[in-house]
């Protein structure tokens, strides 16, 4: 077994990973590891925009982006992790402008912004134009900028090594395991320090936005050594859905003037939220639209309404709210194009002539394993950290989205927090001693891995990932009761057992072995659907993205406190209701303190 | 509809050669992705067949493949694209030229290595604007490479070209088109040195106006019109000269 050294490893090519890369691999030894290609990654599919109050269409503040922030996020949102993100976020996108990225530009040629659901001028008044954007393939730009840049500064790169293990010693991390794909073998990463950058989860439900290759890994493998996650009953349905194919359609359509529309042609989003409508936060527009299928008025009576963005629509509606700005199709061609070609493709349906039928689909996580605002991994509601361990990007909960996620504030956080991480770690890595690895570091994963490749029971990956992504759906998704949420439990329950007594794999081979590690990424996603529907059925409050049939209304006197869940021994989780949210915010200004969320 | 399928398949820690496998799928839908016949066949058929995927929506770049013998990504291309009827017959191989490890699996590394070999990163070491903010950039002159930044550097237009099958030292389509990007970027300062690169004998000339790789294409950059803004450039700075 193949023993490599280095002072800093970074799991994951993404945003998060590559942007801590940048700022680690200038003072320390550091490599990136990916089960990616880096380019690959789903930073690559971001669509709209990455958030911040430039100013630069608009009168702007970061403290009105703070603000949204936390609104956005139901108050759950930890306020200095909120002011971070907004008062950092100016330089983070100027940085990226000077490392090169291809922002689209005013007509005085500065970066063009954009308006999207939830951000607003002056403390919650009329949408304000902060998502800054390269037309709607803003991750693609993002992604590739730092690949870019990565490579220019000669960053070590592991492609196609999948990490399957963290190595813990006491309250010390002393590298990872991983696994080169094409010729199966097992390699340490000895290193002071180690920063999981894995992105989401989003393949525990059925229809969803996210990659296949979207499994949690990073989560799963600090949640099996002891790191708790943190408010995983939290995770975002984006309201706009390709219908049946989860394939995301961004919030810049509504940000260009387009309109939701339910079978009987009505604008129902101005009932859910008069003031700014089509442009509310996004837990509140899938709840709308699920309330309108509900109702019989989806298309059809199907489970489906309409995103309409034709120039008709659009124009009518800009001259009810008597704007007198309109739009041309050359318009939404130049601003859209990747969005067109995504419906012309996929279903024959062309937006610029014709509404888009969309459904809510699974999205964003805002939990994760929780750090401190340097991405530093904690273990507990006081902070304790876990010495060289961090986390950042979308698997990581600093928590700065709260309940909710705001749109273009991933990016934002990749970008912010991964160069806080980066910058943190590599400090760290300087003073820091080389913790030595203990004997036989691979022992356990190797045998679990073993396990798989020879699994012949009766059960295919397959069977079991459907079942898990399809009770997700049904009983854990927009909105929930406690019966419900017991059922997937115990659902979940009967797969993990499935999943560890009675697997069947094809593959005994070593490389590129994808029957072995698809198995693997599913026991991931069975943790993680897990800890997600006991959390959900503890929290018994609707917050954001927990919706709850049965506990209707936001409870801040019971509830506004994060959840941490450890997994216990057996297997079992243990749920902490004890870490406070930060209201440092609130305690200087009233207009921060938790209040009815309305839009 | 029914569908038949015939993989190009080998493994590497059986196979001497590779050999073509047949599947029946039934029950598909005219509007399924090849990639989702490909889970098919793994899931529900035989779990040892290999591929790269991950987004599944044309964006990350990692399914290119040759279906009936052009080069697509597996999870843009539908069914109703590739025939009509009740049954239909849909030949998959790994994409041409780059070693093939794993079934559909090539090796990528001669492919990023010829991206790296282009200076494929922005280069522009003059002061930053003093007010702290963005430099700036007119919408026309960000107008003027937005084509080339689209590329997801699926090699689906590289592994197209004959004259990259001809010679692998040819840097290929998509790392032209990498270069391209930076060279018209009013912002970059290494246009020089990339066009120097390109003039060498493995870069732009061996390009023979083919046109396969604008075909191939799946995000419809104009590949062969780019390579041709190339040879122009350096043309003209060797005028210049
Ligand atoms: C379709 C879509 C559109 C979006 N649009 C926007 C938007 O407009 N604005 C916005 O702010 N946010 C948007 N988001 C959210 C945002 O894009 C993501 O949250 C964010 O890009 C995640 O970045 P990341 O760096 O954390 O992870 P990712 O980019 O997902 O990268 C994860 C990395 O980890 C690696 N990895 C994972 N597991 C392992 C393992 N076991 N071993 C080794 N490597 C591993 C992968 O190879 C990959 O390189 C969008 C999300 C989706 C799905
Ligand atoms: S899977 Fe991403 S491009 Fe096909």
């Amino acid at each position: 077994m193949q023993t490599h050294e280095f002072e800093a490893i970074i799991v994951g090519g993404g945003g998060a990973g590559l942007m801590a890369a940048l700022y680690a691999s200038r003072q320390v030894k550091t490599a990136v590891i990916s089960k990616l290609y880096p380019t690959r990654s789903h930073t690559g599919t971001a669509q709209g925009g990455i958030g911040a109050a430039l100013g630069n269409l608009d009168e702007d503040h970061p403290e009105w982006h703070a603000f949204d922030t936390v609104k956005g996020g139901d108050y759950l949102t930890d306020q200095n992790a909120a002011l971070v993100l907004a008062e950092e976020a100016v330089s983070a996108v100027i940085e990226l402008e000077h490392l090169g990225l291809p922002f689209d530009r005013t007509p005085d040629g500065r970066i063009s912004q954009r308006r999207f659901g939830g951000h607003t001028s002056n403390f919650g008044g009329q949408p304000v134009r902060r998502a800054c954007h390269a037309a709607d393939r803003t991750g693609h730009m993002i992604l590739q900028t730092l690949y870019q840049q990565c490579i220019k500064n000669n960053v070590k790169f592991f492609d196609e090594y999948h990490v399957v293990d963290v190595i813990r010693v006491g309250d010390q991390v002393a590298g990872v395991i991983a696994v080169n794909l094409d010729s199966g073998e097992l390699h340490i990463f000895h290193s002071k320090a180690v920063l999981f950058a894995t992105g989401g989860w989003g393949r525990v439900w059925e229809i969803t936005s996210n990659a296949h290759s979207l499994t949690g890994d990073g989560n799963s493998i600090v949640y099996r050594r002891g790191v708790p996650m943190q408010d995983m009953e939290f995770f975002q349905f984006h309201p706009t859905g390709i219908y049946r194919l989860g394939i995301l359609i961004t919030e810049g359509v509504r940000g260009e003037g387009g309109i939701l529309l339910n079978d009987r042609g009505e604008r129902f989003m101005e009932r859910y939220a008069p003031k700014i409508k089509d442009l509310a936060s996004r837990d509140v527009v899938s709840r709308a639209i699920h309330l309108e299928i509900q109702a019989g008025r989806g298309i059809k009576g199907k489970n489906y309404v309409y995103l309409d963005v034709t120039p008709e629509t659009v124009n009518r509606y800009l001259a009810e709210a008597g704007e007198t700005r309109r739009v041309t199709r050359e318009d939404i061609e130049s601003k859209l194009p990747d969005i067109l070609d995504f419906c012309r493709t996929y279903l024959g349906v062309d937006p610029v002539k014709e509404p888009m039928p969309i459904q809510p689909t699974a999205h964003y996580g805002m939990g994760g394993i929780p750090t401190d605002l340097d991405g530093l991994v904690v273990l507990d509601e006081k902070n304790t950290p876990l010495s060289g361990l961090y986390a950042a990007g979308e698997c990581a909960c600093v928590s700065v989205h709260g309940a909710n996620r705001l749109g273009t504030n991933s990016l934002t956080d990749l970008i912010v927090f991964g160069r806080r991480a980066g910058k943190h770690m590599a400090e760290y890595c300087k003073s820091a001693a080389v913790t030595p690895l203990p004997n036989n570091p691979a022992e356990e994963i190797e045998a679990e891995l073993e396990r798989i490749r020879t699994a012949n029971g009766k059960t295919k990956p397959y069977q079991i990932r459907n079942e898990m992504q399809q009770i997700m759906m049904k009983h854990v998704s927009v909105f929930r009761t406690a019966d419900g949420i017991q059922e997937a439990i115990n659902v979940l329950h009967h797969l993990q057992d499935q999943y560890h007594h009675d697997l069947m794999i094809d593959d005994r081979g070593k490389r590129f072995n994808s029957d072995m590690f698809e198995a693997w990424e599913l026991g991931s996603l069975l943790d993680l659907a897990e800890v997600t529907a006991v959390s959900a059925l503890a929290r018994q409050e609707s917050r954001g993205a927990h919706s709850r049939e049965d506990f209707s209304k936001r409870d801040d006197e019971k509830w506004l406190v994060h959840t941490l869940a450890y997994r216990e021994a057996d297997g079992s989780i243990r749920l902490a209701h004890n870490k406070p949210v930060d209201l440092s915010l609130a305690a200087k200004d009233e207009k921060f303190k938790p209040k009815e969320r309305v839009y | 509809m029914q569908i038949t399928l015939r993989i190009r398949r080998f493994n590497p820690e059986k196979d001497k050669k590779s050999y073509w496998g047949e599947y029946t799928l039934d029950k598909v839908d005219s509007t399924d992705r090849v990639l989702d016949l490909l889970h098919r066949v793994k899931w529900e058929q035989d779990g040892t067949l290999a591929f790269r995927r991950s987004c599944a929506h044309g964006v990350c770049g990692s399914d290119g493949m040759r279906i009936n013998g052009v080069n697509r990504l597996a999870c843009k291309m539908l069914v109703n694209k590739l025939g009509e009827g009740e049954h239909i017959k849909i030949q998959i191989e790994p994409m041409l030229g780059l070693r093939v490890i794993k079934d559909l699996i090539v090796d990528m590394e001669p492919f990023f290595e010829h991206y790296r070999q282009v200076m494929p990163y922005y280069v522009n070491d003059a002061p930053l604007p003093e007010n702290g903010r963005e430099r700036l950039q007119s919408p026309e002159d960000r107008e003027r490479f937005d084509d080339t930044t689209k590329c997801i550097l699926c090699a689906c237009c590289t592994t197209s070209c004959p004259s990259f099958w001809a010679n692998g030292v040819y840097v290929g389509p998509a790392a032209i088109v990498q270069a391209h990007r930076f060279i018209f970027d009013s912002r970059d300062q290494a246009a020089d040195e990339r066009l120097k690169i390109l003039s060498e004998a493995d870069g732009v000339w061996r390009c023979r106006t083919v046109f396969n790789c604008t075909n191939a294409c799946p995000r419809d950059i104009e590949v062969t019109r780019a390579i041709g803004e190339v040879k122009m450039a350096i043309r003209q700075g060797a005028k210049r000269e």
